[in-house]
Protein backbone atom coordinates (compact mmCIF):
# COMPACT_ATOMS: atom_id res chain seq x y z
CA UNK A 1 0.00 0.00 0.00
CA UNK A 2 2.71 2.24 0.95
CA UNK A 3 4.18 1.80 -2.69
CA UNK A 4 0.93 2.98 -4.29
CA UNK A 5 0.93 5.70 -2.31
CA UNK A 6 4.34 6.86 -3.41
CA UNK A 7 3.30 6.17 -7.00
CA UNK A 8 0.92 8.09 -7.08
CA UNK A 9 1.88 10.50 -4.70
CA UNK A 10 4.64 11.30 -7.43
CA UNK A 11 3.03 11.39 -10.83
CA UNK A 12 -0.01 12.59 -10.02
CA UNK A 13 -0.33 14.82 -6.55
CA UNK A 14 3.97 15.75 -6.39
CA UNK A 15 4.08 15.80 -10.18
CA UNK A 16 8.04 16.61 -10.13
CA UNK A 17 7.64 19.37 -12.99
CA UNK A 18 4.25 20.79 -12.57
CA UNK A 19 4.26 20.82 -8.31
CA UNK A 20 8.30 20.84 -7.71
CA UNK A 21 9.18 22.66 -10.92
CA UNK A 22 12.47 20.79 -11.23
CA UNK A 23 13.42 19.57 -14.49
CA UNK A 24 12.09 22.94 -16.53
CA UNK A 25 14.41 23.21 -19.34
CA UNK A 26 14.25 19.70 -20.10
CA UNK A 27 10.33 20.02 -20.05
CA UNK A 28 10.59 23.05 -22.01
CA UNK A 29 12.85 21.68 -24.73
CA UNK A 30 11.96 18.43 -25.43
CA UNK A 31 8.22 18.87 -25.65
CA UNK A 32 8.07 20.16 -28.87
CA UNK A 33 7.26 16.31 -30.67
CA UNK A 34 5.39 13.76 -28.86
CA UNK A 35 7.69 11.34 -30.31
CA UNK A 36 10.99 12.70 -28.72
CA UNK A 37 8.96 13.32 -25.53
CA UNK A 38 9.30 9.47 -25.05
CA UNK A 39 11.96 9.25 -25.64
CA UNK A 40 13.07 11.72 -23.08
CA UNK A 41 10.39 10.13 -21.23
CA UNK A 42 12.16 6.76 -20.88
CA UNK A 43 15.51 8.12 -20.45
CA UNK A 44 14.67 10.04 -17.70
CA UNK A 45 12.49 6.66 -15.92
CA UNK A 46 15.68 5.04 -16.53
CA UNK A 47 18.15 7.32 -15.33
CA UNK A 48 16.37 8.16 -11.84
CA UNK A 49 16.13 4.54 -11.51
CA UNK A 50 19.39 4.22 -11.34
CA UNK A 51 20.46 7.06 -9.60
CA UNK A 52 18.61 6.14 -6.81
CA UNK A 53 19.77 2.64 -6.66
CA UNK A 54 23.15 4.08 -6.81
CA UNK A 55 23.11 6.75 -4.69
CA UNK A 56 21.46 4.83 -1.91
CA UNK A 57 25.04 2.59 -0.67
CA UNK A 58 26.66 6.93 -1.18
CA UNK A 59 24.48 7.98 1.33
CA UNK A 60 25.00 5.45 3.73
CA UNK A 61 28.75 6.19 3.36
CA UNK A 62 28.50 9.70 4.00
CA UNK A 63 26.41 9.41 6.90
CA UNK A 64 29.19 6.60 8.29
CA UNK A 65 31.72 9.67 8.20
CA UNK A 66 29.13 12.14 9.26
CA UNK A 67 29.47 14.18 6.26
CA UNK A 68 26.24 14.11 4.85
CA UNK A 69 25.46 17.76 4.15
CA UNK A 70 28.38 17.14 0.83
CA UNK A 71 25.33 14.57 -0.41
CA UNK A 72 24.77 17.15 -3.19
CA UNK A 73 28.05 17.35 -4.58
CA UNK A 74 28.73 13.34 -4.07
CA UNK A 75 25.34 12.54 -5.65
CA UNK A 76 25.97 14.72 -8.52
CA UNK A 77 29.83 13.36 -9.28
CA UNK A 78 28.11 9.39 -8.56
CA UNK A 79 25.36 9.92 -11.09
CA UNK A 80 27.21 12.17 -13.88
CA UNK A 81 29.63 9.03 -13.72
CA UNK A 82 27.03 6.61 -13.48
CA UNK A 83 25.37 7.82 -16.74
CA UNK A 84 28.50 8.50 -18.46
CA UNK A 85 29.53 4.16 -18.05
CA UNK A 86 25.51 3.35 -18.57
CA UNK A 87 25.91 5.18 -21.60
CA UNK A 88 29.27 3.44 -23.14
CA UNK A 89 27.73 -0.03 -22.09
CA UNK A 90 24.65 -0.21 -23.88
CA UNK A 91 26.26 1.68 -26.76
CA UNK A 92 27.76 -1.56 -27.45
CA UNK A 93 26.03 -4.19 -26.00
CA UNK A 94 22.34 -2.72 -27.06
CA UNK A 95 22.41 -0.52 -29.87
CA UNK A 96 19.00 -0.31 -30.62
CA UNK A 97 18.34 1.24 -27.46
CA UNK A 98 21.04 3.52 -27.55
CA UNK A 99 19.59 4.42 -30.42
CA UNK A 100 16.53 5.01 -28.63
CA UNK A 101 18.21 6.50 -25.30
CA UNK A 102 21.04 7.93 -26.77
CA UNK A 103 20.93 11.48 -27.59
CA UNK A 104 18.74 12.06 -24.46
CA UNK A 105 20.84 10.12 -22.17
CA UNK A 106 23.90 13.25 -21.51
CA UNK A 107 21.08 15.53 -21.68
CA UNK A 108 19.95 14.64 -18.74
CA UNK A 109 23.07 13.48 -15.90
CA UNK A 110 23.08 16.61 -14.59
CA UNK A 111 19.84 17.96 -14.69
CA UNK A 112 18.20 18.40 -11.49
CA UNK A 113 15.16 16.77 -11.31
CA UNK A 114 17.52 13.86 -11.09
CA UNK A 115 19.13 15.14 -8.15
CA UNK A 116 15.70 16.08 -7.01
CA UNK A 117 14.39 12.35 -6.66
CA UNK A 118 17.85 11.32 -4.86
CA UNK A 119 17.69 14.13 -2.20
CA UNK A 120 13.58 13.33 -1.72
CA UNK A 121 14.66 9.61 -1.05
CA UNK A 122 17.27 10.90 1.03
CA UNK A 123 14.89 13.36 3.48
CA UNK A 124 12.22 10.97 3.43
CA UNK A 125 14.41 8.31 4.64
CA UNK A 126 12.99 5.87 1.91
CA UNK A 127 14.57 2.66 1.76
CA UNK A 128 16.09 1.10 -1.02
CA UNK A 129 12.81 -0.64 -2.32
CA UNK A 130 10.99 2.87 -1.60
CA UNK A 131 13.91 4.77 -3.35
CA UNK A 132 13.09 2.87 -6.44
CA UNK A 133 9.44 3.22 -6.15
CA UNK A 134 9.83 6.94 -5.68
CA UNK A 135 12.19 7.16 -8.56
CA UNK A 136 9.86 5.47 -11.14
CA UNK A 137 7.11 7.08 -10.05
CA UNK A 138 8.88 10.56 -10.46
CA UNK A 139 9.97 9.35 -14.00
CA UNK A 140 6.46 8.15 -15.10
CA UNK A 141 5.23 11.84 -13.84
CA UNK A 142 7.56 13.55 -15.81
CA UNK A 143 6.73 11.58 -19.05
CA UNK A 144 3.76 12.43 -18.09
CA UNK A 145 3.99 16.14 -18.26
CA UNK A 146 5.85 15.61 -21.21
CA UNK A 147 3.25 14.18 -23.23
CA UNK A 148 0.78 16.31 -22.12
CA UNK A 149 2.50 19.14 -22.67
CA UNK A 150 3.57 18.39 -26.53
CA UNK A 151 -0.23 17.80 -27.18
CA UNK A 152 -0.84 21.36 -25.65
CA UNK A 153 1.92 22.94 -27.81
CA UNK A 154 0.64 21.91 -30.91
CA UNK A 155 -2.40 22.72 -30.50
CA UNK A 156 -0.65 26.41 -29.66
CA UNK A 157 1.64 26.15 -32.61
CA UNK A 158 -1.61 25.92 -34.31
CA UNK A 159 -3.13 28.81 -32.90
CA UNK A 160 -3.16 32.71 -33.55
CA UNK A 161 -1.07 34.66 -30.91
CA UNK A 162 -0.45 38.14 -30.62
CA UNK A 163 3.18 38.39 -32.03
CA UNK A 164 4.18 39.36 -28.90
CA UNK A 165 2.98 36.27 -27.19
CA UNK A 166 4.70 33.58 -30.02
CA UNK A 167 6.99 31.07 -28.53
CA UNK A 168 8.53 31.10 -24.82
CA UNK A 169 6.15 33.32 -24.00
CA UNK A 170 3.11 31.46 -25.10
CA UNK A 171 4.37 28.09 -24.06
CA UNK A 172 5.40 29.33 -20.89
CA UNK A 173 1.63 31.01 -20.03
CA UNK A 174 0.43 27.14 -20.99
CA UNK A 175 3.06 25.45 -18.78
CA UNK A 176 1.62 27.01 -15.70
CA UNK A 177 -1.64 26.54 -16.74
CA UNK A 178 -1.18 22.68 -16.95
CA UNK A 179 0.72 23.18 -13.56
CA UNK A 180 -2.75 24.60 -12.43
CA UNK A 181 -4.44 22.07 -13.37
CA UNK A 182 -2.03 19.52 -11.72
CA UNK A 183 -2.84 21.22 -8.33
CA UNK A 184 -6.55 19.44 -8.63
CA UNK A 185 -4.56 16.74 -7.12
CA UNK A 186 -3.58 18.03 -4.30
CA UNK A 187 -6.34 16.43 -2.12
CA UNK A 188 -5.42 13.21 -3.47
CA UNK A 189 -3.91 11.78 -0.78
CA UNK B 1 40.46 15.02 10.82
CA UNK B 2 36.82 16.66 10.33
CA UNK B 3 38.67 18.10 6.94
CA UNK B 4 40.54 15.27 5.88
CA UNK B 5 37.95 12.40 5.40
CA UNK B 6 35.21 14.47 3.26
CA UNK B 7 38.73 15.24 1.16
CA UNK B 8 40.25 11.81 1.03
CA UNK B 9 36.56 10.32 0.48
CA UNK B 10 35.82 12.68 -2.39
CA UNK B 11 39.40 11.84 -3.72
CA UNK B 12 39.24 8.33 -3.51
CA UNK B 13 35.32 8.77 -5.47
CA UNK B 14 37.39 11.01 -7.90
CA UNK B 15 39.42 9.01 -9.26
CA UNK B 16 37.75 5.82 -8.86
CA UNK B 17 35.33 7.39 -11.20
CA UNK B 18 38.07 8.15 -13.93
CA UNK B 19 39.39 4.84 -13.18
CA UNK B 20 35.98 3.40 -14.01
CA UNK B 21 35.72 5.77 -17.01
CA UNK B 22 38.86 4.86 -18.59
CA UNK B 23 38.40 1.04 -18.13
CA UNK B 24 34.70 1.35 -19.76
CA UNK B 25 35.67 3.66 -22.37
CA UNK B 26 38.95 0.59 -23.73
CA UNK B 27 36.50 -2.14 -22.24
CA UNK B 28 32.82 -0.59 -24.35
CA UNK B 29 34.68 0.77 -27.08
CA UNK B 30 32.65 0.60 -30.56
CA UNK B 31 34.28 1.10 -33.81
CA UNK B 32 32.50 3.39 -35.61
CA UNK B 33 33.92 3.48 -39.41
CA UNK B 34 36.05 6.84 -40.02
CA UNK B 35 33.98 7.47 -43.27
CA UNK B 36 30.90 7.63 -41.69
CA UNK B 37 31.41 10.80 -40.83
CA UNK B 38 33.18 12.32 -43.86
CA UNK B 39 29.94 11.17 -45.36
CA UNK B 40 27.69 13.24 -42.89
CA UNK B 41 29.72 15.68 -43.67
CA UNK B 42 29.27 15.82 -47.44
CA UNK B 43 25.76 15.65 -47.12
CA UNK B 44 23.75 18.91 -46.53
CA UNK B 45 22.29 18.22 -43.12
CA UNK B 46 19.05 19.40 -44.01
CA UNK B 47 17.16 16.34 -42.99
CA UNK B 48 14.51 16.97 -45.92
CA UNK B 49 14.39 12.69 -46.40
CA UNK B 50 14.01 13.33 -50.01
CA UNK B 51 16.74 10.44 -50.68
CA UNK B 52 14.14 7.86 -48.68
CA UNK B 53 15.74 7.84 -45.49
CA UNK B 54 14.69 9.43 -42.42
CA UNK B 55 17.55 11.76 -42.11
CA UNK B 56 20.66 12.71 -44.09
CA UNK B 57 22.81 10.38 -41.03
CA UNK B 58 20.75 7.76 -42.12
CA UNK B 59 21.45 8.45 -45.67
CA UNK B 60 25.13 8.64 -44.64
CA UNK B 61 24.72 4.98 -42.90
CA UNK B 62 22.92 3.30 -45.60
CA UNK B 63 25.49 4.06 -48.44
CA UNK B 64 28.49 2.31 -45.97
CA UNK B 65 25.90 -0.38 -44.86
CA UNK B 66 23.58 -1.14 -47.50
CA UNK B 67 25.04 0.16 -50.79
CA UNK B 68 22.32 2.74 -51.49
CA UNK B 69 23.01 4.78 -54.44
CA UNK B 70 25.27 7.88 -53.89
CA UNK B 71 23.15 10.01 -55.98
CA UNK B 72 19.86 9.82 -54.21
CA UNK B 73 20.68 13.46 -51.87
CA UNK B 74 18.50 16.17 -54.44
CA UNK B 75 19.74 18.98 -52.38
CA UNK B 76 23.29 18.10 -52.28
CA UNK B 77 22.88 17.55 -56.27
CA UNK B 78 26.20 17.54 -57.96
CA UNK B 79 28.33 18.94 -55.21
CA UNK B 80 27.36 16.35 -52.79
CA UNK B 81 27.17 13.18 -55.31
CA UNK B 82 30.75 14.53 -55.91
CA UNK B 83 32.25 13.95 -52.47
CA UNK B 84 30.06 10.85 -51.85
CA UNK B 85 31.68 9.34 -54.75
CA UNK B 86 35.34 10.42 -53.76
CA UNK B 87 35.28 9.05 -50.23
CA UNK B 88 33.36 5.37 -51.36
CA UNK B 89 35.91 5.43 -54.05
CA UNK B 90 33.33 4.69 -56.60
CA UNK B 91 32.38 6.29 -59.84
CA UNK B 92 28.53 7.69 -60.11
CA UNK B 93 26.51 10.21 -62.53
CA UNK B 94 24.88 12.17 -60.37
CA UNK B 95 21.27 13.88 -61.38
CA UNK B 96 20.66 17.54 -62.53
CA UNK B 97 19.11 19.89 -60.16
CA UNK B 98 16.01 19.87 -59.65
CA UNK B 99 13.67 22.90 -58.13
CA UNK B 100 9.66 23.44 -57.34
CA UNK B 101 7.61 25.45 -58.87
CA UNK B 102 4.26 25.82 -58.24
CA UNK B 103 1.44 26.12 -60.85
CA UNK B 104 -0.70 28.63 -59.79
CA UNK B 105 -0.85 32.03 -61.19
CA UNK B 106 -3.77 33.27 -59.53
CA UNK B 107 -2.90 36.00 -56.68
CA UNK B 108 -4.93 38.30 -55.10
CA UNK B 109 -4.93 40.78 -58.12
CA UNK B 110 -6.90 38.58 -60.42
CA UNK B 111 -8.86 36.01 -58.01
CA UNK B 112 -11.17 36.62 -54.94
CA UNK B 113 -11.64 34.72 -51.96
CA UNK B 114 -15.32 33.94 -51.34
CA UNK B 115 -15.44 34.16 -47.36
CA UNK B 116 -13.05 35.57 -44.53
CA UNK B 117 -11.23 33.03 -43.15
CA UNK B 118 -9.72 33.61 -39.74
CA UNK B 119 -9.57 29.86 -38.46
CA UNK B 120 -5.78 28.05 -38.01
CA UNK B 121 -3.82 29.99 -40.49
CA UNK B 122 -2.58 26.59 -43.00
CA UNK B 123 -3.75 25.67 -46.15
CA UNK B 124 -4.71 22.25 -45.40
CA UNK B 125 -7.24 23.66 -42.32
CA UNK B 126 -8.68 25.87 -44.61
CA UNK B 127 -9.31 23.69 -47.66
CA UNK B 128 -11.76 21.57 -45.22
CA UNK B 129 -14.45 24.51 -45.76
CA UNK B 130 -15.61 24.40 -49.10
CA UNK B 131 -12.60 23.37 -50.42
CA UNK B 132 -11.19 26.83 -49.27
CA UNK B 133 -11.29 30.23 -49.15
CA UNK B 134 -9.97 30.66 -52.35
CA UNK B 135 -13.46 31.39 -55.48
CA UNK B 136 -11.08 28.84 -57.65
CA UNK B 137 -10.75 25.38 -55.89
CA UNK B 138 -7.92 24.26 -57.42
CA UNK B 139 -5.58 27.41 -56.77
CA UNK B 140 -3.20 28.25 -54.20
CA UNK B 141 -4.73 29.20 -51.09
CA UNK B 142 -1.55 30.90 -49.99
CA UNK B 143 -1.67 30.15 -46.00
CA UNK B 144 2.12 29.26 -46.84
CA UNK B 145 1.91 25.06 -45.69
CA UNK B 146 4.57 25.03 -48.24
CA UNK B 147 6.91 27.93 -46.68
CA UNK B 148 6.96 25.87 -43.40
CA UNK B 149 8.22 22.90 -44.26
CA UNK B 150 10.76 24.30 -46.53
CA UNK B 151 14.12 23.22 -45.36
CA UNK B 152 16.06 26.25 -47.21
CA UNK B 153 13.43 28.91 -47.06
CA UNK B 154 13.15 29.42 -50.84
CA UNK B 155 9.24 29.84 -50.84
CA UNK B 156 7.16 33.08 -49.66
CA UNK B 157 3.81 34.00 -50.15
CA UNK B 158 3.63 37.12 -52.81
CA UNK B 159 0.31 38.77 -53.43
CA UNK B 160 -1.60 35.77 -51.41
CA UNK B 161 0.26 32.90 -53.57
CA UNK B 162 3.64 30.63 -53.34
CA UNK B 163 6.54 31.75 -55.19
CA UNK B 164 9.76 29.56 -55.24
CA UNK B 165 13.52 31.37 -54.84
CA UNK B 166 14.88 29.08 -57.67
CA UNK B 167 18.36 30.08 -56.39
CA UNK B 168 17.59 28.92 -52.99
CA UNK B 169 15.60 25.74 -53.86
CA UNK B 170 17.15 22.61 -53.40
CA UNK B 171 14.27 20.22 -54.45
CA UNK B 172 13.95 18.31 -52.03
CA UNK B 173 10.11 17.82 -52.46
CA UNK B 174 8.70 18.47 -49.12
CA UNK B 175 6.37 21.23 -50.34
CA UNK B 176 4.85 19.03 -53.33
CA UNK B 177 4.04 16.82 -50.73
CA UNK B 178 2.64 19.52 -47.85
CA UNK B 179 0.46 21.01 -50.52
CA UNK B 180 -3.55 19.85 -50.15
CA UNK B 181 -3.77 20.76 -53.62
CA UNK B 182 -1.22 19.14 -55.04
CA UNK B 183 -0.10 22.06 -56.98
CA UNK B 184 4.13 21.94 -56.84
CA UNK B 185 5.82 20.44 -58.82
CA UNK B 186 8.92 19.46 -59.04
CA UNK B 187 10.93 19.59 -61.81
CA UNK B 188 14.78 19.98 -63.63
CA UNK B 189 16.59 23.41 -63.06
CA UNK B 190 17.44 23.87 -66.72
CA UNK B 191 13.59 23.62 -67.40
CA UNK B 192 12.60 27.03 -69.60
CA UNK B 193 8.53 26.45 -69.63
CA UNK B 194 5.80 26.36 -66.47
CA UNK B 195 2.30 26.27 -66.83
CA UNK B 196 0.73 28.31 -63.66
CA UNK B 197 -2.32 26.70 -63.84
CA UNK B 198 -3.94 23.42 -62.57
CA UNK B 199 -7.88 24.09 -62.20
CA UNK B 200 -9.75 21.21 -63.60
CA UNK B 201 -13.34 23.00 -63.59
CA UNK B 202 -14.08 23.68 -68.02
CA UNK B 203 -12.47 26.93 -69.57
CA UNK B 204 -15.50 29.38 -69.14
CA UNK B 205 -15.65 28.82 -65.24
CA UNK B 206 -11.76 28.58 -64.86
CA UNK B 207 -11.80 32.11 -66.67
CA UNK B 208 -14.61 33.70 -64.26
CA UNK B 209 -13.12 32.39 -61.48
CA UNK B 210 -9.47 33.82 -62.47
CA UNK B 211 -7.99 35.45 -65.30
CA UNK B 212 -4.30 33.79 -65.25
CA UNK B 213 -6.48 30.31 -65.55
CA UNK B 214 -5.80 27.66 -68.02
CA UNK B 215 -8.75 27.22 -70.20
CA UNK B 216 -7.81 24.21 -72.05
CA UNK B 217 -7.98 25.51 -75.88
CA UNK B 218 -4.76 23.13 -76.39
CA UNK B 219 -3.37 25.94 -78.40
CA UNK B 220 -0.05 24.60 -76.59
CA UNK B 221 -0.60 21.37 -77.34
CA UNK B 222 -0.91 21.77 -81.47
CA UNK B 223 2.10 24.32 -81.48
CA UNK B 224 4.23 21.83 -79.27
CA UNK B 225 6.87 20.32 -81.64
CA UNK B 226 8.04 17.62 -79.28
CA UNK B 227 4.35 16.38 -77.99
CA UNK B 228 5.01 17.13 -74.60
CA UNK B 229 2.06 18.76 -73.73
CA UNK B 230 -1.01 17.27 -73.25
CA UNK B 231 -4.53 19.04 -71.95
CA UNK B 232 -6.05 17.07 -69.66
CA UNK B 233 -8.90 17.52 -66.84
CA UNK B 234 -8.99 20.70 -68.81
CA UNK B 235 -5.25 22.50 -68.12
CA UNK B 236 -2.51 21.79 -69.53
CA UNK B 237 0.38 19.42 -68.64
CA UNK B 238 4.32 19.30 -69.38
CA UNK B 239 6.04 15.81 -69.79
CA UNK B 240 9.03 17.23 -68.53
CA UNK B 241 10.78 14.15 -69.74
CA UNK B 242 10.05 15.18 -73.52
CA UNK B 243 10.36 19.04 -73.49
CA UNK B 244 13.19 20.54 -74.98
CA UNK B 245 12.52 24.06 -73.91
CA UNK B 246 11.88 25.58 -76.93
CA UNK B 247 9.28 27.83 -75.80
CA UNK B 248 6.46 28.02 -78.76
CA UNK B 249 3.84 27.06 -76.11
CA UNK B 250 4.91 30.06 -74.25
CA UNK B 251 4.36 32.02 -76.87
CA UNK B 252 1.27 30.22 -78.34
CA UNK B 253 -1.13 30.97 -75.04
CA UNK B 254 -2.89 33.76 -75.02
CA UNK B 255 -3.37 33.72 -71.53
CA UNK B 256 0.00 33.51 -70.74
CA UNK B 257 -0.69 30.64 -68.36
CA UNK B 258 2.30 29.17 -69.94
CA UNK B 259 5.68 31.05 -68.61
CA UNK B 260 8.90 31.30 -69.76
CA UNK B 261 11.33 31.41 -66.88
Amino acid sequence: MGYILILVGTVLVNNIVLSQFMGICAFLGVSKQMKSSVGMGAAVIFVMVCAAVITYPIYKLLEHFEITYLKTVAFILVIAMFVQMVEMIIKKLMPPLYKALGIYLPLITTNCAVLGVTITNVDESYNIAQSVVNAFGTGVGFTLALLLFSGVRSRINDSKLPETFKGVPATLIAASIVSLSFMGFSGLI
Amino acid sequence: MQYLIPVLLFAALGVLAGVLLTVCSKVFAVKVDERLEQLQEALPQINCGSCGYSGCNAYADAILNEGAPLNMCKPGGAESAGKLSEIMGVETEHPEQEVAFVRCSGNCNVTQHKYVYDGSQSCRASNRYYNGSKVCTSGCLGYGDCVEVCPSGAISIVDRIAKVDKNKCVGCGLCAKACPNSLIVIRRKSQKVDVGCKSTAIGKITHSVCENGCIGCRMCEKKCPNGAIKVENNFANIDYSKCDGCGQCAQACRLGVIKLT
